[in-house]
């Protein structure tokens, strides 16, 4: 069974391919998203097209298979109306899927499912990235503020670090919040960091 | 006091205008109202959302609101318009090398003078081999629907002389600029944006056509609307202070400066003060030309969900999807317009209420008292522009005599 897989993430699309793989679904072409989109369906012929949800040329994929004749069967958008819980997982996850007429459900069940899973993933896996970043700059930004405490009042670095942390209790504020806070007004002082 | 909270899914388009304001200026938070607003790039996302319950309600094409009542393309699903977003607002670009053949420069052109001089290069093209393609917004759009209708008045038959394809707005300047459309029919800042490249010139607006053309509106699903009516009257309420606002012209640069924002059209905010004030530039560094009813808000009780407008668009549906005139389907399609719910929201307040639901189409040539049951009602010409009027309760007569 021929899958073509839309996605304007390249990442993503390389996840899918690869739970794709991994469960003896290997007829999988993927579709560039900037270019002659339509042609490039056309070539591939699929008999089911995963596309991310958000893409911009959904409208354009939806005209194409309403009208298009050069497919050997329409195709249509996967609405499962006797397992609604299904189409609505998909859409959370923020996929759509679209399948030729009279593929059977059970054979199309595990491809959504399968994608849905992996849309989820790429969706923690982004989230951890986020967090990951962010614990990154916290971290430059409270050793900074820790070395102008450490410079402005001649303290050390565990003593630096308690006062960024009881300012941060009492203001209720995060440590790195009043780090930046106090790189800012340094900066702004002109004094040299 | 707590706000209750209501998700509005929506396009980046200048008649996004009044969800997005009535959240930014206060008409929803003095209604008990906080809008969300949730951005997307195509109509199939703005409505999955809506079905799905991502969003509560959303900014969408009238005909495709009904195509989705109807079960076009995907199986149906009970949807109720409770307020018009606005009339028309859309146009008609011409790539560079068609405008050069088609059009006079300087001015808007008219629609049977340009439709004539088209007619011709359309069969030129078609006997080279190379027909005419044109890009709408989608199947089920009122830019279909009026590029159809006009191509088919001046005797170019939609798919047989031209190809029209679907196009993403945002692309459109690009598809012009490849060559890849030769026209292009979609809403603003888009036309806009096509002509300050330099890659298109606009031929007509589509006011031209139909004088007060329904354009987007308000869906909600039906099982939403019915479940929480206070929620949907307050939601009325607030749209149509901001509707009342959008259109003092006091309020137009600050409107503009709004809606150009990142995390709504992140499109220039001259180009949308232009379109908000109808003033369309027609080419490329030419002084914008003033057009009236280019757009249009809020007057004559224009977000009034007429259920003629409603069959009007079912009725165009049956012509181009080829599909036959069903009784039952016409009456499910004017269903989908509630006029009763718009009614119930605003009884009591200043707004104008229309008594009847329903009126003949484009049959006003001056200014016409109408009946209403609060305020008072006068109606502008509403002319489609071959003089044809639409009679919602003989459509058939009406499909079968046009060309």
């Amino acid at each position: 069974m021929r899958i073509a897989i839309i996605d304007t993430s390249t990442t993503r699309a390389a996840i899918i391919s690869e739970g794709l793989r991994e469960a003896g679904l290997d007829d999988l072409v993927l579709i560039d998203n900037s270019h002659a989109l339509v042609a490039q369906i056309e070539a591939a012929n699929p008999e089911v097209v995963l596309i991310n949800l958000e893409n911009p040329s959904r409208d354009v994929l939806e005209e194409y298979f309403a009208v298009s004749r050069a497919l050997a069967k329409p195709i249509a958008m996967f609405v499962d109306q006797s397992n609604p819980e299904t189409t609505a997982a998909a859409i959370d996850a923020g996929v759509s899927a679209y399948i030729i007429d009279g593929l059977s459900k059970q054979r199309m069940m595990p491809i959504v499912d399968l994608a849905v899973r992996r849309f989820n993933a790429f969706s923690r896996l982004q989230a951890e990235l986020h967090e990951a970043r962010n614990a990154l700059a916290d971290r430059a930004a409270i050793d900074k503020a820790k070395a102008i405490l450490m410079r402005r009042r001649a303290i050390d670095e565990p003593a630096a670090y308690a006062l960024l942390r009881s300012h941060a209790m009492q203001s209720n504020r995060r440590i790195a919040e009043v780090a930046e806070a106090i790189i800012t007004s340094a900066a702004l002082m002109g004094d040299d960091t | 006091m707590t706000l209750d909270r209501i998700r509005i899914g929506f396009l980046p388009l200048v008649d996004a205008a009044l969800p997005i304001l009535a959240r930014e200026q206060g008409f929803a938070a003095a209604h008990g109202l906080e809008i969300e607003l949730v951005r997307d790039l195509s109509w199939a996302t703005v409505r999955d959302r809506l079905l799905y319950g991502h969003t509560d309600a959303a900014h969408m094409i009238a005909p495709l609101a009904i195509a989705t009542a109807l079960g076009r393309g995907r199986p149906a699903v009970e949807i109720d318009v409770p307020f018009a977003l606005g009339l028309n607002g859309n146009a008609i670009t011409f790539s560079i090398p068609l405008a050069t053949e088609t059009l006079e420069s300087g001015q808007l052109g008219d629609p049977w003078t340009v439709g004539e001089r088209l007619r011709q290069v359309a069969k030129a093209r078609v006997e080279a081999g190379r027909p005419l393609r044109f890009g709408v917004v989608h199947r089920y759009s009122s830019h279909n629907y009026m590029l159809r209708y006009w191509l088919a008045a001046v005797g170019i038959r939609p798919d047989l002389d031209v190809e029209i394809v679907t196009i993403s707005p945002p692309f459109a300047a690009d598809a012009l600029a490849a060559g890849e459309v030769d026209g292009i029919c979609v809403g603003e800042p888009w036309n806009s944006v096509a002509v300050d490249r330099g890659v298109g010139r606009i031929a007509l607006v589509t006011a031209q056509i139909w004088r007060r053309g329904v354009e987007k509106v308000l869906a909600m699903r039906r099982e939403t609307a019915s479940a929480s009516p206070d929620l949907v009257d307050r939601l009325i309420r607030a749209l149509h202070d901001a509707a009342a606002h959008f259109v003092e012209p006091d309020a137009a640069e600050e409107n503009a400066r709004i809606l150009a924002q990142p995390a709504y059209l992140a499109a220039p905010e001259e180009t949308i003060l232009r379109a908000i004030t109808d003033r369309v530039r027609l080419s490329q560094g030419a002084t914008p030309l003033h057009i009236p009813d280019f757009m249009f808000q809020f007057r004559e009780a224009a977000n009034f969900p007429w259920r003629s407008q409603a069959a009007w668009l079912y009725s165009q549906m049956t012509r181009w999807d080829g599909t036959p005139f069903s009784s039952e389907e016409a009456a499910r399609a004017e269903g989908v317009f509630r006029p009763d719910l718009y009614r119930r929201a605003l009884a009591g307040s200043g707004a104008i209420l229309p008594g009847a639901s329903s009126k003949l189409e484009g049959a006003i040539g001056d200014p016409l008292g109408a009946g209403s049951v609060q305020g008072r009602l006068v109606l502008g010409a509403d002319r489609f522009f071959d003089d044809r009027a639409f009679d919602p309760d003989d459509a058939e007569t009406y499909l079968a005599s046009l060309p």
